[in-house]
């Protein structure tokens, strides 16, 4: 994988994640380019188009849309189902997780996805595995992050509450 | 827990929640209050973020954030840790924001030698997400790696590993490329870090490949494949196989390794790997990586391990037909996820047609299926199954299903799959119902893919026409329905086509004529009718609807809508018309004589209407005819749309199934590109040495754009000319016989006969004369690549007459071209020249050997280095009847041995290539399967090159 984006129905980017070395005006670049291409199309089409030289896939979860870039070889549906562990152990980690989730609590959203993906491959695929190491973390780390599912903290964008799992 | 798709929009709760997360049981110190968070302060500044009205208001807040961050940074007043990790984290959040971020690095590098993990974490997070190639930082960054790496505790050894893979500078992999290995095989590495060892050193390895020292520890790692713990398996794989990609000799013994472990993965209950069991599919993901390692190689060598691993495909493709153990999208993405990552092993061993024609009915289901993505990728991945040989066919039955897609599928990256497997799928059988469906496409196709489009019907309309007229009207078609999308490679094409093959030329010159009649035509139209009636106009000229006078009325109509380089090529045309129709001269030079052209503003327009001007003036009849004489023949060469294609998509994705033939026959194919003879000599015709000369590369320059009406000025007469068209049948027919005819036109015949005996040969050539008039000047020049000796012809030949000429060959070693015979001569004032590949090849060079079964077996085993064995699957060209086979085999000039195969159907030959300097044995066996209609042959000698020519001379057979 070369790398992935999550971005909210508004075109905010809410996650990036490189794989490979690009400038920063690059990296602009491109984020500019897919979120325009990925929003611009349909709900019932289909998941992966071809970008580049590159393959993107990607799905929505509610408000937020997760997109990763993939080599020719490189195998779709299982990507696919790299996008939706990631968003599963989002749930289990946060409860529930909701965009507001990721936007306030956006390093454990990182830790989480370099638990699971490092250098752009998958590293460990358990479920139990990846939250243990991140939960080990916590332990350290002695706090607790915030739990938006459970909190009325007043928040504008209405969209951003709902759950990635509806 | 229930995990419903992301469309369903009832606002229900999970009921199976994971508990509330109680505040920790103390505070990292600062913030506080509210749930007990970690950093208040930056949970405040996010939310204060999110409440600005506006952009501009968003900046000030930042900036006066920043302002804030500095101050602290700078202050009299050390900073404790969690401040310095908050404001840190603070600038992170400004920075996904897309601001720039210039300053903080010293304090996030300052927080990597925290003792308080969390601190560290965060440290490392700003480090990988703003890396800086700031050389004073990285040395610093680098030492506090270091001294996580050497702390012994997993989880900052996690941390520094993490932080190395994600930046992955050169920097990073001079400092940690020795080092990862070891903690990667030592002993007493924790699994979590082996994972994270491994694919950091993937992730190196990709930036720096030459930093990282294969060793000792490549074949430690291999046995990872073996590991109890899958996590440490997955990542392994990763690694093994980008490694394996640059070094598969030294990964060889992966392949067994990855068999065993997919066989146990595939063949277990679905409860068995318990946590690595993804919604009823066990190990998905660790699945496919086997078989993308596996594709690093071809099929396995040991029978039983390749016989595992043929049970592992049909399991799963056995698994495809079970009904689905879950409802849930994700079961059947993770399990169809592995099927067609075993579709794609099958296709890259291409050797089993059982499974190769299983997949192919697989992805003939998924064509109908209602998942948009199942189609997609069936699509996608039957492409590659149309270009195996053993599969076209069964792909070719699913055209109505794909045709049908083009018309119905919403999605146009759908739709673009189906052009792009009509394209793969296309043969000489089918070509016109693809290309009149994609035309039918092209009406209304997106416009994102219609350039692409319009490059395929091209290429496929010119690659299968049997009939050039109908070449001709997809291209006239072509430009009318897609006009602005045809590029100059596409319509320079079908000129070089028309002007190449005399049968089509009138039918051109009427098609385009009629065309040109439509009030409003493309102007690509304009330029291909300007070109083709400038030169064969005087085909049509004969009827009165079609006088020179209403063509020349007709381009001149389109003339002032023109932009300025179509304006220059009907200027050209014009002038050819003076030639081709002196009636309407003086209606030309007027034109040419007007203002608008002869003061035009254009200098290329302007100089073209005086020159033409002046040579329509003084030139004599006969001078103008030589000069305006009709365009010489193109040499042939690979299609400059099939580059423009291949550029478009990029290489590697353009295949077929001659290019992958050509491919695996390799380039000593002498037969395989006409240019190939014209370029210089490959190194193994070097070796025939003597006084061979150097093969003249006299191809003309490639015209470009605007000057290929130029080249009627340039002087042709000194270059050889391309083979000419058909000769590469015809020299194929000679490879099993001596005599016959090599070539006829409507001017010259030329027949041999020859007879070889050892390392000689003798070949008489017949030149006759079909015409009444005499031939002039006339030299055949045999292009050496042989030691061959000619005696000189007569210049002139007269109407009716043959010539002979004698050629004594001798071979001196063994080789790969076949020489090239040039003919030049005048024929009642043009100059012709025309060349044919002489058909010497070196099975002419083949003494027969009789020797028992038991002889033979014994030389067969000796001959088993994989370099003397070369083999050719490929299907039967005519019918399969044994006895003209073992005439083509005696003819060849092998023994035909009987009674020597077990399998009596088999053929079994065997025979000695003489050369001057050694004698090289050569034993075949050729199998055919009549149920297939295909043959294999295998070809065995001491010597890889001659195994290879003699297969792929012997493989054009039959």
């Amino acid at each position: 994988m070369q790398f992935m984006l999550l971005f909210s129905r508004q075109g905010k980017l809410r996650l990036q994640k490189w794989y490979v070395p690009l400038s920063d005006k690059e990296k602009k670049k491109i984020t500019r380019e897919l979120v325009q291409t990925v929003l611009a199309r349909k709900p019932k089409m289909c998941s992966f188009l071809e970008w580049r030289d590159l393959k993107i896939v990607y799905k929505r979860y509610a408000s937020l849309y997760f997109c990763c870039a993939i080599e020719d070889q490189d195998n779709e549906l299982i990507t696919l189902e790299i996008i939706h562990r990631y968003v599963e152990l989002l749930d289990k980690y946060f409860g529930s997780v909701c965009e507001l989730d990721i936007i306030f609590n956006f390093e454990k959203a990182y830790f989480i996805l370099d638990e699971f993906l490092l250098g752009g491959e998958v590293q460990e695929t358990s479920k139990k595995n990846v939250l243990k190491a991140i939960e080990q973390a916590d332990l350290l780390q002695e706090v607790s992050k915030f739990n938006f599912s459970g909190q009325s903290i007043s928040m504008v964008g209405c969209e951003s509450k709902k759950f990635l799992f509806l | 827990a229930d995990l419903r798709g992301p469309t369903s929009r009832q606002p229900v709760r999970r009921t199976a929640q994971a508990p509330a997360r109680t505040p920790g049981p103390g505070r990292g110190g600062g913030g506080g209050g509210g749930g007990g968070d970690g950093m208040r302060g930056l949970a405040v500044f996010i939310s204060d973020i999110r409440n600005c009205k506006s952009k501009e208001a968003e900046i000030k807040r930042i900036n006066k954030e920043l302002a804030n961050i500095r101050s602290k940074f700078k202050g009299d007043k050390a900073l404790d840790g969690y401040s310095k990790k908050k404001y840190v984290c603070k600038l992170l959040f400004i920075f996904l924001l897309g601001h720039d971020i210039d300053f903080g690095h010293m304090e996030a590098v300052n927080l990597l030698s925290s003792n308080r993990y969390t601190e560290k974490q965060i440290g490392y997070l700003f480090i990988s997400v703003l890396v800086n190639s700031n050389s004073e930082l990285i040395r610093l960054i680098n030492n506090a790696i270091k001294n996580d790496l050497a702390s012994r505790n997993p989880t900052f050894m996690g941390l520094a590993l993490h932080c190395i893979a994600n930046v992955g500078s050169r920097e990073m992999a001079e400092a940690f490329a020795g080092e990862i290995p070891k903690i990667l095989v030592a002993g007493d590495t924790m699994d979590s870090v082996k994972q994270s060892a491994a694919l950091c050193l993937l992730r190196l390895y990709r930036t720096s490949p030459d930093l990282v020292p294969m060793g000792d520890w490549t074949s430690r790692v291999v046995h990872l494949l073996n590991d109890q713990h899958l996590g440490v398996v997955t990542a392994a794989t990763s690694l093994i196989t980008t490694l394996a990609q640059k070094n598969p000799e030294e990964f060889k013994t992966s392949v067994s390794l990855a068999v065993s472990r997919l066989s146990r993965i595939v063949t277990s209950a679905s409860t068995d790997l318990q946590d690595y069991t993804y919604y009823f599919v066990p190990a998905p993901w660790l699945s496919v990586k086997l078989l993308r390692l596996l594709q690093c190689y071809p099929p396995p060598e040991d029978p039983a391990v390749r016989g595992r691993l043929t049970e592992c495909l049909e399991t799963i493709l056995n698994k495809a037909q079970e009904p689905p153990k879950s409802k849930k999208v994700q079961h059947s993405n993770a399990k169809n996820a592995v099927l067609f990552e075993a579709i794609s092993l099958i296709i890259h061993h291409d050797s089993e047609p059982n499974l190769l024609v299983r997949a192919c009915n697989q992805l003939g289901q998924f064509l109908q299926h209602r998942e948009t993505n199942l189609r997609y990728l069936a699509l996608e991945s039957m492409c590659t199954l149309a270009s195996s040989e053993f599969s076209h066919e069964a792909v070719k039955t699913h055209i109505e299903t794909v045709i049908n897609a083009l018309k119905t599928e919403r999605d146009v990256s759908v739709r673009q799959r189906a052009v792009d497997l009509l394209y793969a799928m296309c043969d000489r059988s089918n070509a016109q119902q693809i290309v009149a469906e994609m035309l039918n496409y092209l009406e209304t196709a997106d416009y994102s893919i219609r350039e692409e489009i319009v490059l395929k019907v091209a290429i496929l309309a010119e690659k299968y026409a049997v009939d050039y007229t109908w070449y001709v009207d997809t291209i006239l078609n072509l430009i009318r329905i897609a006009g602005d999308y045809v590029s100059e490679e596409v319509w320079y094409r079908v000129i070089q086509i028309v002007i190449n093959r005399d049968d089509v030329q009138g039918y051109a010159a009427k098609t385009v004529f009629e065309a040109l009649q439509a009030p409003a035509c493309h102007e690509n139209l304009v330029k291909v009718g300007g070109y083709i009636l400038g030169e064969f106009g005087n085909l049509i000229a004969g009827d009165p609807r079609s006088s020179p006078l209403i063509q020349f009325n007709l381009l001149h109509s389109k003339f002032h809508l023109c932009s300025v380089p179509t304006r220059a090529l009907l200027l050209s045309t014009y002038i050819k018309f003076v030639n081709l129709f002196p009636e309407i001269k003086t209606t030309i030079q007027d034109v040419l004589r007007s203002d608008s052209q002869l003061k035009n503003a254009d200098v290329e327009l302007q100089q073209r209407a005086v020159e033409y001007l002046r040579l329509s003036t003084i030139a004599s009849t006969d001078i103008l005819a030589t000069v305006l004489e009709e365009m010489p023949p193109f040499p042939e060469r690979e299609s400059s749309i099939l580059a423009k294609l291949k550029k478009k998509k990029g290489p590697g994705t353009v295949t077929d199934l001659e290019e992958i033939k050509k491919e695996r026959s390799s380039d000593m194919n002498g037969s395989a590109e006409p240019t190939s003879v014209n370029s210089t000599p490959s190194p193994s015709a070097d070796l025939l040495g003597l006084g061979a000369a150097p093969l003249t590369n006299s191809a003309p320059p490639p015209s470009s754009s605007g000057s290929l009406l130029v080249d009627v000025f340039s002087d042709s007469a000194s270059a050889v000319a391309p083979l000419a068209p058909g000769s590469d049948d015809n020299f194929a027919r000679f490879v099993c016989k001596n005599n016959g005819v090599l070539f006829e036109n409507q001017l010259l015949q030329i027949g041999l006969k020859s007879e070889f005996r050892q390392n000689l040969g003798r070949m008489f050539i017949f030149y006759g004369n079909k015409t009444s008039t005499q031939f002039l000047n006339f030299t055949p020049t045999q292009f050496l690549c042989l030691n061959l000796q000619t005696k000189p012809v007569d210049p002139t030949v007269d109407g009716g007459a043959q010539v002979q000429q004698v050629v004594n060959i001798e071979c001196v070693s063994d080789f790969m071209e076949a020489p090239i015979l040039n003919i030049q001569f005048r024929y009642g004032g043009t100059f012709q020249n025309l060349s044919v590949k002489l058909p010497i090849t070196l099975n002419k060079f083949f003494q027969p050997t009789e020797m028992s079964s038991q002889d033979f077996f014994q030389r067969w085993k000796q001959l088993s280095n994989p370099k003397q064995e070369v083999q050719n699957i490929f299907k039967a060209k005519h019918p399969m009847d044994a006895e003209i086979t073992k005439a083509k085999i005696i003819g060849f000039g092998s023994a035909l041995l009987e009674e020597v195969d077990p399998n009596p159907a088999n053929f079994v030959g065997a025979g000695i290539i003489h050369t001057k300097t050694t004698q090289i044995g050569c034993l075949l066996r050729l199998e055919p399967n009549l149920q297939a209609q295909m043959y294999r042959l295998t070809l065995r000698t001491s010597k890889e090159a001659v195994s290879q020519r003699l297969c792929e001379l012997l493989s054009e057979q039959f």
